[in-house]
């Protein structure tokens, strides 16, 4: 099963290697990372997917909990939780096919942020699901390339997950 | 004004560091140069293994975090296999590299290492000093995290450009606020309700005392808490003394290399009460079945280590010292009387067993006992690692002191650096290594360091000329067929002692014994005792 974790951590240099090594060190599998600053700029929020089980998770949790440089850890339950990605797609759309694939893009609600005379690139942020549906429909029209970054997830609702260690 | 390597040394002096170990090179002479003034005691080891090693000694025994030092690159790499031993045995320790200038990391010049990144496995902590200004807040968190929670190495990197760079000012009042480290040390009440209910529903409690009971320093909580109680004590190898060898209801160590009556008491228990110990795989081989049939309250400052090897039905995470005396303050409760009597029984039972003395060579069991009788109560054995560590285990009977060894890595050749240690942090006591000739050879060189400081480190050699464990590993599921294990071309032990004019004498036969462990006790210098083992005793 999947398992998404949000943790608070350090704006340091390193602290990324710190988790990534705890990781291939404890043997975890990592489905995605995503890494970036928060309202406060001396901390960062990384979002974690993990496959594994419920020990697995409560494992990874304590041992992130070590690591001096985090500062807290929340696993996601799935259905309390908003999760995205931001999918990059650069698609063949010679003459005849552009229509076809401005159409699929709009239908989804994804951007065309960049056109030439054989391409079209769209941004797509939305669930994962979503994210491959788009894929499916656009394979046939040759899809060059595509970046997507990790999945990046908050809690639904007004509950948040604060730096609670800090002292007031 | 002053510099950074000057800094380094008060930060030092501030921490009450009195004895360092280490090794100087190229990247960390200007720390060197300060210390030259400074009133800590340098010990300069052979090789810089051994200056973790006996940081760690040091720190096991004075309670306060050791501390090494080595230069960049094959300096501080060699200290990797020391600061992995602490990090598994969770000694406090503060390890100081020099580095490189610190505009020329990353180009691979002359003695350069990533260490931080090398030892990033191993240490609870590190840092890598970019302004010679967080010097004093960077050695008092390094301080403060190795000595708190679960006790650790902690390293601290210092290009040489930090060094001699000057600092504006240096203020070491600042108290250490790190917003993502706040060990919990009191156990919570409604936890430590929960396990006095299952004490008193429990017919065949147990408690394993590990390496914890040391590093809380609750020696003392748990004597009390176990003669109140009465509750039946097993131990780890970390665990060795925490209670008296001799006490009733120590049931000894557990394990593949334990004694019957201890793996008996876990395995018939209907409570285990884990006080500081992980389950390693050596101690328990399945823990997983000792759960099934045992209520299993874990109790340990690392809630990381609770359900990681064994599930646990109460956990407690806190202060071992704390948890053990609000049990002891609120629990009524009596071990159940003829629980205790079946594991005396067995106890007595196995305690009869008389071993035999071999022809031409030392009974090393015996030995063990008679070493341990002739030494003072508050003597510290440093076992090393193979069958010299297991008879050592078993046999050595602690009354008032204590029992080093390197449990969780099993890092051959720590026994005499770790003795150096200890013997720096109470000099009046008495200090005894006992290693075999494979680890004494890994840590010969030590004779030096021994010889300079003129300490009174006894050295006792199980020499039975082959790696022994290796060997009965072979043994036993390899056929008989012996690869790699025979160690001819082995100097005179007692030569090479006599070289570096320390005293030394060689044994083969327990009757000898006495009068050569009595002729190693008389004076406080270094002695060297060879004892000749046949290398078909086997570790148990």
């Amino acid at each position: 099963m999947k398992y998404t974790i949000s943790v608070l951590v350090e704006n340091h240099a390193g602290v990324l290697s710190k988790v990534s090594g705890l990781f291939s060190r404890r043997g975890f599998n990592i489905d995605s990372l995503a890494v970036g600053i928060t309202e406060d700029p001396s901390v960062s929020r990384m979002t974690i997917v993990v496959d594994g089980d419920e020990y697995i998770v409560e494992q990874l949790e304590k041992q992130l909990n070590k690591l001096i440089p985090v500062i807290k850890v929340k696993t996601l339950a799935p259905s309390e939780k908003i999760a995205r990605t931001l999918s990059l797609i650069k698609v063949s759309a010679g003459t005849g096919k552009r229509e076809d694939i401005m159409r699929i893009s709009e239908l989804m609600g994804a951007r065309i942020v960049d056109v030439t005379r054989s391409t079209l690139t769209l941004e797509f942020s939305d669930t994962t699901d979503r994210t491959e549906t788009l894929e499916t429909l656009l394979r046939p029209y040759g899809i060059k390339e595509i970046v997507r970054t990790g999945i990046i997830a908050l809690e639904k609702g007004p509950n948040c997950t604060r730096l609670s260690k800090r002292p007031h | 004004m002053m510099t950074g390597a000057l800094a380094m040394v008060k930060c030092l002096e501030k921490e009450g560091v009195r004895v360092a170990f280490g090794y100087p090179g190229a990247a960390i002479c200007p720390f060197y140069d300060a210390l030259i003034d400074s009133s800590i005691h340098h010990i300069l080891v052979r090789t810089e293994q051994n200056a973790a090693h006996a940081a760690s000694g040091y720190a096991r025994i004075s309670g306060i975090p050791g501390v090494c030092i080595a230069t960049s690159g094959p300096g501080a790499t060699n200290l990797l296999t020391g600061i992995a031993s602490a990090y598994m045995d969770s000694i406090p320790m503060v390890v100081i590299t020099g580095q490189v200038r610190s505009d020329l990391l990353g180009r691979d010049v002359f003695q350069e290492a990533d260490i931080t990144g090398a030892a990033e496995p191993f240490t609870k902590h590190s840092y890598l000093v970019k302004n010679a200004s967080d010097i004093p807040r960077i050695f008092k968190e390094a301080f403060h995290i190795a000595s708190t929670g679960r006790p650790g190495p902690v390293l601290i990197d210092v290009p040489i450009d930090m060094q001699k760079t000057s600092i504006p000012a240096f203020d070491y009042s600042t108290p250490v606020n790190i917003i993502g480290y706040k060990p919990r040390s009191q156990g919570h009440s409604l936890q430590i309700k929960k396990v006095i209910e299952a004490l008193k529903e429990s017919k065949r409690p147990v408690l394993c005392a590990g390496g914890g009971v040391f590093s809380a320093n609750a020696l003392k909580e748990l004597r009390v808490f176990v003669d109140r109680c009465g509750i039946p004590v097993i131990c780890t190898m970390m665990g060795i003394g925490s209670l008296p060898t001799e006490h009733p209801l120590n049931m000894g160590m557990l394990g593949s290399h334990g004694c019957v009556p201890a793996n008996k008491a876990i395995r018939d228990a209907d409570l285990v009460i884990l006080a500081g110990a992980r389950v390693g795989d050596r101690a328990v081989a399945s823990p997983g079945q000792v759960a099934e049939r045992a209520v299993v309250i874990h109790i340990d400052i690392d809630p990381a280590e609770i359900g990681k090897n064994m599930p646990a039905h109460i956990p407690i995470v806190g202060d071992l010292r704390l948890v053990l005396s609000e049990l002891a303050e609120n629990c009524d409760w009596k071990a159940p009387q003829d629980w205790v009597q079946q594991v005396t029984n067995r106890k007595m039972r196995y305690a009869q067993v008389q071993v035999q003395p071999i022809k031409g060579f030392i009974e090393p069991k015996s030995f063990m006992r008679t070493l341990s009788e002739r030494m003072q109560p508050n003597a510290i054995i440093c076992a090393d690692v193979g069958q010299n560590q297991i008879w050592s285990a078993n046999n050595w009977i602690v009354r008032d002191g204590r029992f080093l060894t390197s449990g969780g890595m099993g890092t051959m050749g720590y026994s005499i650096p770790c003795a150096v240690g200890a013997k720096h942090a109470s000099p009046s006591l008495q200090v005894c290594a006992v290693c075999g000739d494979g680890s004494f050879q890994m840590s010969m060189m030590e004779l030096g360091t021994i010889c300079q400081e003129k300490i009174g480190v006894k050295i006792v050699i199980m020499r039975n000329t082959c790696l022994g464990m290796v060997r009965e590993l072979q043994d036993n599921h390899f056929g008989c067929r012996h690869s790699a294990i025979c160690l001819d071309g082995s100097p005179d032990f007692v030569s090479i002692a006599k070289a570096y004019g320390i005293a030394a004498r060689s044994i083969s036969s327990n009757q000898e014994a006495e009068s050569a462990i009595d002729e190693m006790l008389e004076n406080d210098l270094p002695y060297l005792l060879v004892c000749n083992v046949s290398p078909d005793y086997p570790s148990r």
